[in-house]
C-alpha cells in the first residue's frame, strides 16, 4: 500500500494559481527528491503536508496509510508522524540544543520538567545521529550546519515517519553533506519516507530513489532517479532544453585595477585568531577572479574586511588603479569603486518591505537622485532601465522586493551595485538558493559585465560555478591561499583537493 | 506638497508620495484613483485613516449639536492638535529608525520652565527665551540621541531614564513652582492669529504651488521617459489638495472672535504646517529620510549600502529634540505659564498618533501624514469628548481602547492582506 499520497492538489493565493493538480507519492523507506524552479510550488506543497495550509484551504486529497487525511494544523500533521524542516531554522538560538529537541513537549511531571531524562533522551538520540554534539550547549554555539542536524534529530524525537527536508544542504559543508547523508541513509532503512527538496541535483542524484518535477504548479514527471538524466531533469524544470550552462567567454582583460595585498583579518571573538591570512590577489578589467573555498575558509570574511565592514581588525594594503586606498567603512568602498553583492540578500542585501526602486538606488542614490533632495522620477527611469537590462520579472519597480522569488531578488541586488558604477564588483555566492534559469540569467550577467571592463571578484560554494565563470581562481582553506588556478589549470578534484587543504601550494 | 507620484493606484504600498496624493483626494474629492487591479493595503489604510476621522468630526458634529465643526471650535482644534502634531513629526522619524523616544514629554516640561524663568525671573528678551528653551531641548536630544547611536544603550532606557530625569530638572529649577508669562509676544505665539488677510496669501500660495508642482513633476516625467498621467488625472490632482486647502482657509477665517472680526489661522496652527510641510519633504523627498526608512526596514543593508548609522541616528534625535523645544514653546505660550507637571504623558500622545497612522514600532514604515492624521484622530477625541462633557476618567478608557483597537484592526488587515 502506498504510504503517503497527495492527490490532485490545488491551491490558490489571490491572484495565482500556486499548486494545479499536484500528485505525489511516498513508500515506505523510500527518498523521494522534489525539485524543480524556485516559484514551482514546491515549498506550498510541503506547506500543505505540513499542516500549515490546513484542510479547507486547497483542493485535492491527502491519504496516508490508504485514509484520507485532512490537517487542521501543523499539531495535526505532527501528530500523523509527519515533521518538516524548513530552509529557516526554528531553534531557539538561546536554549540548549536539549531544550530544543523536546521543545514543546518536555518530559515533565506535573508541569515540572525533569531535565535529567531530557538530557539523557537527547544524548541517546544524538548518539543514535552518530552526532557529536553536547546537547547541554546553547544552539548559538554551534556551526549552521551542526543546528541543521540538531533540527532533524528534533524532527526524529517525534517519532516521525515521513521527513521533508527543504534544502537542507544549503548551509552545509561537504563533511556535514556526507553525515547527513549517512543519517539519511540509515532512516531509510528504519522505513521512514522522506521528501527531499534541493537545488543541488548533483546531491539529489547521489541519495534520492525517485525523483519529482514540478513546474509552475504542476507534476512534470516522477520517474526513478536511475531513469533520470541531469540534463532531462534541467530541461524539465525549466520547460526547455539547456544548452550550456555556462556560455564559454573568452574576456578581454586590461590593466590591473585592484590589487590586495598581504590582507590579514582577526576574529573579533577569539584572540589571537586570524580568519584571514597573508591574502593577496588581483583583478585586471574585464577579468573575472574566483575564490573558491569550503564555507568557514575567510572568503566573506576576506571581502567584508577589504569593504570595511568587518567587525575584525583588518590589516594589508589595497590599491585601486595602482593607488594605494584605505577603506574604513563601506562608504569609503563605494566611493573607490568597489560593489559588493553580499551573501544572504535577505540579510545583508534588501529592505524586504520596500519597493524594487528603493532596494536598486539604496546605494548609489546620491549619484542617481540627487545629493540631498530626491528626484524619484530620474530614480524611476534609471531602475526602469535596469529592470530591463536585467529582466527583473516583476509588475513594476514600485512593486515590494519581498514578494518577489529569490532569483529575482538577486537580480535587484545586483541592480543596486551596477547603479553606483563600480569598477570592481564583489559577488559571494551570488546564485545561492535560486533557481537554474535565474542562475542562468546571472551568469550571462556576470559575462556581459566582464566584457564591459568591470572587474569582478566571485565567490561560490559551487565549484561548477567559479569553474564556469572564472579566469583565474584562487582558493582558500582555514584563511590562506591554498592554491592558484588559470581557466586551462583548474579542474574541480583540484581546486577540492586545495579546499580541504590536502595540497599546500607555496602560493 | 502635491508632487504627484508615478504610480497612483498601482501596486505601490510603500510610497508616502501616493499615501499622501490617494489619501488628500480621498477625503476630499472621494475619487479613489484605482488604476490596476488591486489596492495596496496601505493606500487603504490612508483612506480608512480619512474616512475614520471624518467619521468621528461627523459624529461629534451631530452629537453636539452642530458645535464641533462650527469654525470657533474647529480652530481650537487645530490649535490643541498643534503641539502632539509638531511632537509627532518628530516621533515618527524616531520611529522610522526603529527607535522610540519616551523623554519628549518632559523635556517639553523642560524647555518651556527655561524659557518661562528667563523671561520671568532673569528678564530676558522673547527672542532670547525662545532660544534658551530650544537650544536646552537640542542638547537633551544631542546627548541621548549620542548615547543610543554611539555608545548602543537602547533608545527605550536612554528616554526612560529621561523621562525621570528631565522632569527632575524641572522641578528643581523651578522649585515647583508655576512661571507665569510675562512678555505678552510669547502668549501670543500659542493664542494669536495671523489675520485672514495672511491666511488668503497664504491659500493662494499653496494652491500655485500645487499647480506648479504637477506641470514640472508631469515635464520632469516625460523627459525621462516614463508614462505622464493625462490631463485629467493632473487635474483631479490640483483640484483635490487645492480645494482642501481653500475649504481650510475658509473655515479657520470664518471664525468670529468678536463681532465683525474675524480670526484667520492660529499661529500654532501655522507653525504645526511649516513643520508638517517640511517634515512631510524631509521623509519623502531627500535622501536623508530615504536612508531613515532604509535604516528602520534593514540595518544591515543599509550599513552595507554605505550609510552612516550612527550619524543618522543622532541627527534624528537632534531633531526630536528641536522639535520638543518648539513644542514646548507653543505649549507654554498657549497655556500662559509654566508649570513643573507641563507636558505629562505628551510623549504617550506622539507614539499613539504615530501608530494610530499607520507607523510600525518595528521601524521602515510610516509617514508623516499617517502622524498628522493620527494626531488629529486624537485631539478630535480630546475635543470632542470634552464638548461632550465626558468625564476624563471615561476619555482616558475611550482614547486607549481606540489605540489598541486601531493597530488591532490594522495588524488584522494586514494578515488578510
Amino acid at each position: 500500500m502506498t504510504f503517503l499520497e497527495m492527490r490532485n492538489i490545488t491551491k490558490s493565493f489571490p491572484g495565482v494559481k500556486a499548486l494545479d493538480g499536484v500528485t505525489l507519492d511516498l513508500q515506505k523507506g523510500e527518498i523521494h527528491a522534489l525539485v524543480g524552479e524556485n516559484g514551482a510550488g514546491k515549498s506550498t506543497l510541503m506547506k500543505i503536508l505540513g499542516g500549515v495550509y490546513p484542510h479547507p484551504e486547497y483542493g485535492g486529497e491527502l491519504l496516508l496509510d490508504g485514509h484520507q487525511v485532512q490537517f487542521g494544523g501543523v499539531r495535526d500533521a505532527e501528530k500523523a508522524g509527519i515533521a518538516v524542516i524548513y530552509q529557516e531554522l526554528s531553534l531557539v538560538k538561546e536554549m540548549t540544543v536539549g531544550e530544543n529537541i523536546f521543545l514543546g513537549r518536555e518530559p515533565s511531571s506535573f508541569g515540572v520538567i525533569r531535565w535529567e531524562e531530557l538530557f539523557r533522551r537527547a544524548e541517546k538520540l544524538l548518539g543514535e545521529l552518530n552526532l557529536e554534539i553536547d546537547p547541554h550547549i546553547p544552539i548559538k554555539n554551534l556551526g549552521i550546519g551542526q543546528q541543521q542536524l540538531v533540527e532533524i534529530a528534533k524532527a526524529l524525537s517525534q517519532e516521525a515517519r515521513i521527513l521533508v527536508l527543504d534544502e537542507p544542504t544549503a548551509a552545509l559543508t561537504e563533511t556535514e553533506v556526507n553525515t547527513l547523508f549517512t543519517i539519511l541513509d540509515k532512516l531509510r532503512a528504519s522505513g521512514v519516507g522522506m521528501i527531499y527538496i534541493s537545488h543541488k541535483l548533483g546531491e539529489v542524484f547521489q541519495i534520492s530513489d525517485r525523483i519529482t518535477v514540478l513546474r509552475d504548479g504542476k507534476t512534470v514527471g516522477t520517474k526513478a532517479t536511475a531513469d533520470w538524466e541531469e540534463s532531462t531533469v534541467i530541461a524539465s524544470m525549466v520547460g526547455r532544453e539547456v544548452g550550456d550552462i555556462f556560455p564559454q567567454v573568452d574576456h578581454q582583460h586590461g590593466e590591473v585595477i585592484f590589487a590586495v595585498e598581504n590582507f590579514s583579518v582577526t576574529d573579533p571573538s577569539v584572540a589571537g585568531k586570524k580568519l584571514v591570512e597573508n591574502v593577496s590577489f588581483s583583478v585586471r578589467e574585464g577579468e573575472v577572479l574566483g575564490i573558491a573555498g569550503l564555507m568557514g575558509a575567510g572568503r566573506s570574511d576576506l571581502l567584508m574586511a577589504i569593504y570595511g565592514a568587518h567587525p575584525g581588525r583588518a590589516s594589508g594594503s589595497i590599491r585601486m588603479n595602482g593607488k594605494p586606498i584605505h577603506i574604513s567603512n563601506p562608504a569609503d568602498a563605494i566611493r573607490a569603486g568597489i560593489g559588493f553583492v553580499t551573501e544572504d540578500r535577505k540579510r545583508f542585501g534588501l529592505v524586504i518591505d520596500q519597493t524594487i526602486l528603493n532596494n536598486m538606488t539604496l546605494a548609489g542614490l546620491r549619484r542617481i537622485s540627487g545629493r540631498f533632495v530626491t528626484n524619484v522620477d530620474a530614480e524611476a527611469a534609471a531602475g526602469e532601465r535596469a529592470m530591463k537590462d536585467l529582466r527583473v520579472k516583476a509588475s513594476s519597480v514600485f512593486s515590494i522586493a519581498g514578494t518577489l522569488s529569490g532569483g529575482n531578488q538577486q537580480k535587484v541586488v545586483l541592480a543596486k551595485w551596477l547603479l553606483t558604477n563600480p569598477r570592481v564588483l564583489f559577488l559571494d555566492e551570488p546564485t545561492r538558493g535560486i533557481d537554474v534559469g535565474a542562475k542562468q540569467e546571472i551568469y550571462s550577467q556576470i559575462n556581459t559585465l566582464a566584457k564591459s571592463g568591470l572587474a569582478i571578484v566571485l565567490v561560490s560554494s559551487e565549484l561548477p560555478e567559479v569553474l564556469g565563470l572564472s579566469d583565474r581562481i584562487i582558493v582558500l582553506h582555514e584563511g590562506k591561499v591554498t592554491g592558484k588556478f588559470t581557466r586551462s589549470s583548474a579542474t574541480a578534484e583540484a581546486l577540492m583537493a586545495c579546499a580541504t587543504g590536502q595540497i599546500l601550494e607555496a602560493a | 506638497m502635491n508632487d504627484s507620484s508615478n504610480v497612483a493606484g498601482s501596486d505601490q504600498p510603500t510610497s508616502t508620495a501616493d499615501l499622501v496624493v490617494a489619501a488628500e483626494t480621498a477625503a476630499l474629492t472621494r475619487q479613489t484613483r484605482i488604476g490596476r487591479f488591486r489596492v495596496s493595503t496601505d493606500v487603504l489604510r490612508a483612506y480608512t485613516m480619512v474616512f475614520a476621522l471624518i467619521a468621528i468630526w461627523i459624529f461629534f458634529h451631530y452629537s453636539t449639536d452642530q458645535i464641533f465643526l462650527d469654525p470657533r471650535n474647529f480652530s481650537n482644534l487645530m490649535r490643541q492638535t498643534a503641539v502632539t502634531g509638531v511632537l509627532a513629526v518628530g516621533m515618527l522619524m524616531v520611529i522610522v529608525t526603529g527607535q522610540i523616544d519616551l523623554s519628549v514629554g518632559s523635556v517639553v516640561g523642560l524647555a518651556g520652565g527655561i524659557a518661562a524663568i528667563a523671561q520671568g525671573w532673569y528678564g530676558w528678551e522673547l527672542l532670547p527665551s525662545l532660544a534658551a528653551g530650544i537650544s536646552v531641548a537640542f542638547v537633551i536630544g544631542a546627548f541621548q540621541g549620542s548615547l543610543v547611536a554611539y555608545l548602543n544603550v537602547p533608545a527605550f532606557i536612554v528616554t526612560l531614564g529621561g523621562l525621570l530625569a528631565w522632569r527632575g530638572v524641572v522641578l528643581g529649577l523651578s522649585r515647583g513652582e508655576t512661571i507665569p508669562l510675562r512678555l505678552q509676544e510669547f502668549k501670543a505665539i500659542g493664542q494669536d492669529y495671523v489675520g485672514p488677510t495672511v491666511g488668503w496669501v497664504i491659500a493662494a500660495v499653496a494652491v500655485a504651488a500645487i499647480i506648479w508642482f504637477a506641470i514640472t513633476r508631469n515635464r520632469a516625467r516625460k523627459r525621462h521617459g516614463l508614462a505622464v498621467p493625462g490631463t485629467g488625472t493632473t487635474l483631479l490632482r490640483v483640484a483635490g489638495p487645492s480645494l482642501a486647502v481653500v475649504a481650510f482657509i475658509y473655515m479657520m477665517n470664518s471664525y468670529e472672535i468678536a463681532p465683525g472680526r474675524y480670526a484667520g489661522i492660529p499661529v500654532p496652527v501655522i507653525i504645526f504646517l511649516a513643520i508638517a510641510i517640511t517634515g512631510a519633504f524631509l521623509t519623502r523627498n531627500t535622501t536623508f529620510g530615504r536612508y531613515l526608512y532604509a535604516i528602520g526596514g534593514n540595518p544591515d543593508a543599509a550599513r552595507l549600502s554605505g550609510i552612516n548609522i550612527r550619524r543618522h541616528l543622532l541627527a534624528v534625535f537632534c531633531i526630536m529634540g528641536t522639535l520638543t523645544g518648539v513644542a514646548a514653546i507653543i505649549y507654554t505660550a498657549r497655556v500662559g505659564s509654566s508649570s513643573p507637571d507641563a507636558g505629562q504623558l505628551l510623549e504617550l500622545d506622539a507614539i499613539a498618533a504615530c501608530v494610530i497612522g499607520g507607523t510600525s514600532l518595528m521601524g521602515g514604515r510610516g509617514t508623516v501624514f499617517g502622524a498628522i492624521l493620527g494626531a488629529l484622530i486624537m485631539a478630535s477625541l480630546d475635543n470632542g469628548m470634552s464638548l461632550k462633557s465626558v468625564e476624563p476618567y471615561m476619555q482616558n478608557i475611550i482614547k486607549g481602547a481606540i489605540l489598541v483597537a486601531a493597530v488591532g484592526l490594522d495588524m488584522a488587515g494586514r494578515k488578510r492582506g
